[in-house]
């Protein structure tokens, strides 16, 4: 990995705040998403100076949404789901997007995790094992069991064909 | 960074990537964005804000840290080599944060305008040190319109051979058209150099002669 002078935070939070989004979308659904976002750009903001020069952004970015998710899963888990985010019939409309995020969040929590991380956030299965625990090759299991899984459950979703 | 046949994706890969992606994104991270922005604000770890502005001498880069205004920057010095100075030599916590600039774009607007003769801003002079620092607290005493010499400056900080020395500060001013170094010409009348360019020089001369 090569040496680089440390960027601006903005040019991360431009650069990568796209994906963080997706990654706390497909971990916890549009409704707590956004505020797992914030969490994590805060608190990388706050830590930024002090990350090594040749550290790996993106992975760094998603370790911290990963702990930020679990905080907000934890407090969700208590409280009842609001009724609007419920997936409506599995097969009514199998490529609306936000039946997909619900397909997603209904998969075990490191099936889904290491969907997020590796399909969502592009990160090499060792790094995700970094995150998760365990090894690469677990990882890469846990990815294709929820691949398996979303395929069952929204066949729709997961196609040749790329959504419009 | 997303190279599929690297990690061995699949069309798995795109189609789940665009499918869990909305259109609303853009409008979303703008969103997050501002409450970022207020967040670290709130939290102190904003060190320094920035913003551009549209001006008579083109696009100019306003930067400001909790102390005040730390860096005025020209197009030709390319704003994103700038801002990476500013991260390393200030802090890399930047954020774009138009709002902390408001005071400073109202002045420059104003100055532009003709109707201001005078800058009334905190400055932030870290970014120059010793006898660069000293030249360039003292510009501001060449009031609006007027002119002085290399060597007169010099004379002013009391190193009347340092003339050299003078022209480097002028060069070097972190903070130009805030911190007059336009009003310091060649003793012979020529316009001498100029951070962003002849041209800008001599548009802020006639601006201020007229």
């Amino acid at each position: 990995m090569s040496i680089e002078v440390t960027q601006p935070f903005e040019r991360v939070v431009a650069q990568h705040g796209h994906t963080v989004l997706r990654v706390c979308r497909a971990l916890l659904g549009t409704h707590d998403a956004d505020d797992a976002w914030s969490e994590t750009f805060i608190a990388a903001m706050r830590a930024y100076p002090d990350l090594p020069h040749d550290a790996n952004v993106e992975a760094w970015l998603v370790t911290i949404a990963h702990r930020k998710a679990i905080d907000v899963l934890r407090a969700t888990q208590r409280r009842p789901v609001p009724v609007d985010e419920l997936p409506e019939a599995p097969d009514a409309r199998p490529k609306d997007d936000l039946e997909l995020w619900a397909a997603v969040r209904t998969l075990p929590d490191k099936q889904r995790q290491a969907v997020a991380y590796h399909y969502v956030a592009g990160l090499p299965y060792a790094e995700i094992a970094r995150i998760l625990g365990g090894t690469a090759d677990a990882a890469r299991r846990a990815a294709a069991d929820g691949i398996k899984n979303l395929r069952r459950t929204y066949p729709g979703a997961i196609t040749e064909e790329a959504p419009s | 960074m997303n190279d599929d046949t690297h990690h061995g994706r699949t069309t798995d890969a795109a189609v789940l990537g665009s499918a869990l992606s909305t259109p609303t994104d853009a409008d979303t991270l703008t969103r997050l964005h501002d409450r970022l922005v207020r967040q670290a604000e709130a939290q102190e770890i904003l060190d320094v804000a920035y913003t551009t502005v549209d001006t008579p001498v083109g696009p100019l880069l306003l930067a400001t840290t909790p102390k005040g205004l730390v860096r005025v920057a020209y197009a030709s010095e390319d704003h994103d080599a700038v801002l990476d100075h500013l991260a390393e030599k200030v802090s890399p916590r930047i954020l774009r944060a138009p709002h902390r600039l408001d005071r400073v774009a109202r002045e420059l607007e104003e100055y532009f305008a003709g109707q201001r003769h005078a800058f009334d801003l905190d400055l932030d002079l870290s970014l120059s040190h010793g006898f660069r620092r000293l030249v360039q607290s003292r510009l501001p005493e060449i009031g609006y319109g007027q002119t002085r010499s290399y060597r007169e400056v010099a004379e002013l900080v009391g190193n009347p051979r340092a003339v050299r020395a003078v022209g480097t500060a002028c060069a070097t001013n972190p903070l130009p058209v805030v911190v007059p170094c336009h009003r310091v010409l060649r003793a012979d009348g020529g316009l001498g150099g100029y951070v962003g360019g002849a041209d800008a020089k001599s548009t802020l001369l006639h601006l201020e002669a007229a």
